[in-house]
């Protein structure tokens, strides 16, 4: 690893493995640093090694990841995996931990590619052991094979459940249940964006033959579930809702959760790049333009930490942003970027057709957002309830970061991953105001925790 | 509107001094430009120390430690104020030297709560401290407290004694008609008899605005917090020789301090932690507590504070204006004091002098 690159990539999934190869194509100095001990990220995790009936269950967008990886490993690019970036700040200097020594690196350019991360929605009982997220379930069966054996209940909104429920079936999982809490309002909402979403069919027509399969093996699918709530004596025992104006009760010891995907913007707080917040999203995203330069200058974004449009998108704008690296340091001028991007933008612009739609349809209702059950745990590091977040307001502190310094929400191990949102959420509701008006957690480095050991090594000569 | 009292700060000291005020019957506004506590006041490391006070503060500082004894008398609330001491370690004899000499000094201004430790009394106090020191320099009743509760404890009191608080209010100008201050703010105007300016690190603005500017500089002093650890250390520890400042907080997390600055970019108030100052604190921790090397640092932040030449603050009366007063520039050092501000200032205001000394604190004194 040297001091200094041309070009840093913070990530190494569909965006960043492609961004990668295009700079490094015409001879810039170029890294990957990747907290992950393979390449692909989260969507095409382990997609080196997988073994080749599993990547078959995953499905043919899984296998797309195999281009974007040899493409990556015939560039010249560097790729440091298990590699922990901690800090990053608008004068390019990245924090980065690596088999426990720590560094400063400094780039001309730098682009974060850090993804998304699934939403955290607190409801009663998702504290209990046996509730997890159903990304980390698919993150179990795509690095290590591992499958529920006791059956699952998945529940939530968004096409990952459905992916997810699909693909377990084929791994011979026993799916209880899939409980769907969308709206059944959102179906009327979302037509007028359906139009759009048939020029990308391919994704309506998948989802639609995932929903016949799990009809025909005789799966459980309800939709318009409310009330959803994990019960049990120190770990999860069954799943209650309400379905069809009626209490239901499932026994189950596991429950797995998707309530869609946010972008991961710590990297990029950290680097001082000003945030918006996107309604149709629900969620905070760095802003940028077209090439992913965000308000930091020589810092860019891409992928899903850019605001979340999948991983096909996350590719093109991967290839976007490393053109615009590339005319940014003198090494192609702006008329072969130009003329380079139109490719990309036309595959980028098809491949959003979908996006309008499915953001209207899995738009998640502000019930789950914003939790009235005053005894759910919001921040489960400091178990700070919703009843205390909603007190604290009430007591005058008025906005997400006042309540954080009262009620220490926000301020555990996880450092606000898990509850920076909700807490938004909560905050707004109780004040009556937009979640934009409430502002998110100041961004507090280190991005990722950094013992006291790691950081005495910090080499003198290198800061 | 119309007030007896305006104050420019909805920190501590602008909300103690309010509170004060208001129990002696005045009315009083504070126009704070952001929201109350969200700069030195919140975020600081929360610390009570009586310890290694420069003697001009020994006289307020032992009555704010009286006065945080009894907190929640005066706030209803006890802010999680705790008193486990705080102690000044001693690695060599040069260290030894200059905390006895600093023991003597105190003892010769007629105070005797400093004293000197020797070695086993120090390690029965912190068991868990590395090899290595020899003694220390001590005060029994120090602790520390929760800073943003204090800040919001001394905010509520005065609000339900009447104190009216402008949050999200910038002041632009301040100008005096008929022996009526007019304070030009982003909520519109405001009206009162008397000034009292609590801006902080921002002072300096409302002291030139009243012809006398003083020597203050902003700056960003660097915290970090660790993960929760089981209970293994009472007092607050500093040391002799280094930069320093570190304690187990009452949910088991460290705060670990030291006047490290981080770089500040004052006119957006944006602050850049300098991670090669923190590598000091951090292996100074290491080397005290080595079993503490795998521990997980979660969050660094830095505070926007303002600092005197002197280190002490400015506590006065205007030189230029009798009906203005000015209490700022705690140089990272004012969250103990901020009870006792309030009382001597509103002493100040309403008997024209204070029962403790603040003569030293004068506004004229860098003339």
């Amino acid at each position: 690893m040297k001091a200094h690159y041309q070009l840093l990539i913070i990530g190494g999934g569909p965006a960043g493995l492609s961004a990668a190869a295009m700079a490094s194509a015409e001879g810039v100095s170029c890294a990957v640093l990747d907290e992950q001990p393979t390449l692909g990220g989260q969507i095409y995790r382990s997609i080196e090694s997988i073994p080749e009936q599993r990547a078959q269950q995953l499905g043919s967008e899984y296998l797309r990841g195999k281009k974007i990886a040899e493409a990556f490993r015939n560039s010249k690019a560097e790729y440091y995996p298990n590699t922990k970036v901690w800090s990053v700040n608008k004068g390019r200097e990245v924090g980065v931990l690596q088999d426990n020594n720590t560094r400063i690196l400094t780039a001309d350019q730098i682009i974060i590619a850090s993804g998304a991360l699934e939403r955290p929605v607190p409801f009663p009982g998702w504290t209990l052991p046996g509730v997890m997220q159903a990304g980390a379930g698919q993150i179990l069966y795509k690095s290590a094979g591992i499958v529920p054996d006791n059956g699952v209940v998945l529940a939530g909104s968004g096409p990952l459940l459905l992916l997810l429920a699909w693909q377990y079936l084929h791994a011979g999982v026993e799916v209880k249940a899939l409980l769907d809490v969308t709206p059944l309002g959102n179906h009327i909402t979302a037509l007028p964006k359906f139009p759009r979403a048939l020029l990308a069919h391919h994704y309506l027509t998948k989802g639609i033959a995932y929903q016949i399969d799990l009809k025909r093996a005789g799966i459980p699918m309800l939709f318009g579930v409310s009330e959803l709530r994990a019960e049990g004596k120190e770990l999860c025992q069954r799943v209650c809702f309400k379905h069809s104006g009626k209490q239901k009760t499932i026994e189950s010891e596991l429950l797995l959760t998707h309530f869609g995907v946010i972008p991961h913007i710590w990297l990029t707080q950290s680097a001082d790049c000003k945030h918006q917040w996107d309604d149709s999203q629900q969620c905070w995203r760095p802003e940028h333009d077209e090439w992913g330069n965000t308000t930091s200058e020589g810092i860019l974004v891409a992928g899903d930490g850019a605001g979340i449009n999948g991983a096909r998108s996350a590719e093109y704008a991967g290839r976007l942003a490393g053109l615009e690296v590339l005319n940014s340091l003198g090494v192609i001028n702006q008329v072969e970027r130009d003329s380079r991007a139109v490719k990309y933008r036309k595959w980028m612009k098809d491949d959003n057709h979908i996006r309008p739609f499915l953001e209207k349809y899995f738009q998640i209702p502000k019930e789950l957002l914003a939790t009235a059950n005053n005894e759910t745990i919001v921040c489960r590091c400091e178990e700070v309830t919703a009843g205390e977040i909603r007190q604290a307001v009430r007591d005058g502190h008025d906005n997400t970061n006042q309540v954080k310094f009262f009620t220490r929400c926000g301020m555990g191990a996880c450092q606000g991953r898990q509850c920076s949102n909700a807490v938004a959420h909560i905050v707004a509701d109780e004040s009556g105001k937009t979640v934009k008006d409430m502002g998110h957690f100041r961004g507090r480095p280190p991005v990722s925790p950094l013992t006291l050991e790691q950081l005495a090594s910090l080499k003198k000569e290198e800061i | 509107m119309n007030s007896d009292v305006l104050i420019i700060g909805g920190g501590l000291m602008g909300s103690s001094i309010a509170l004060q005020l208001a129990m002696r019957g005045c009315q009083c506004t504070v126009i704070e430009k952001a929201s109350p506590g969200r700069h030195s006041s919140g975020v600081s490391a929360g610390g009570l120390r009586l310890l290694n006070r420069d003697p001009a503060e020994i006289p307020l500082s032992v009555e704010a430690s009286k006065m945080w004894r009894d907190i929640e008398s005066l706030l209803d609330s006890d802010c999680d104020a705790r008193f486990p001491g705080q102690i000044r370690v001693a690695e060599n004899k040069a260290d030894m030297d200059k905390l006895e000499q600093r023991a003597a000094m105190v003892r010769s201004l007629g105070y005797q709560h400093e004293e000197m430790i020797a070695k086993k009394e120090l390690y029965q106090l912190v068991p868990a401290l590395g090899k290595g020191c020899i003694g220390a320099l001590i005060n029994r009743t120090d602790g520390y407290a929760r800073p943003y509760h204090a800040v919001t404890a001394f905010r509520r009191k005065a609000e339900s004694l009447g104190v009216k608080y402008y949050s999200s209010t910038e002041v632009y100008n301040i100008e005096k008609e008929a022996d009526v201050w007019s304070l030009k703010t982003s909520a519109g105007i405001i009206n009162g008899s008397i000034l009292v300016n609590c801006a902080g690190a921002w002072a300096n603005k409302f002291a030139t605005l009243l012809d006398e500017p003083v020597p203050l500089t902003p700056k960003a002093l660097m915290l970090m917090v660790t993960e929760r650890l089981p209970h293994f250390v009472d007092p607050v520890m500093g040391a002799a020789s280094r930069k320093l400042s570190f304690k187990q907080m009452q949910n088991g997390s460290l705060i670990i301090g030291g006047a490290l600055v981080a770089k500040l970019d004052f006119e957006k108030e944006k602050t850049d932690i300098n991670w090669s100052q923190l590598v000091e604190s951090a292996d100074t921790v290491v080397s005290f507590f080595p079993q503490l090397k795998d521990v997980r640092i979660l969050r660094a932040w830095a505070g926007i504070e303002g600092f005197m030449p002197d280190n002490i603050p400015v506590l006065s009366q205007s030189s230029t204006d009798e009906n203005a007063y000015h209490a700022f520039g705690f140089s990272a050092h004012g969250f103990q004091l901020s009870p006792v501000i309030g009382k001597v200032m509103s002493q100040l205001i309403l008997d024209g002098q204070s029962e403790l000394p603040i003569a030293p604190f004068a506004i004229n004194r860098f003339n």
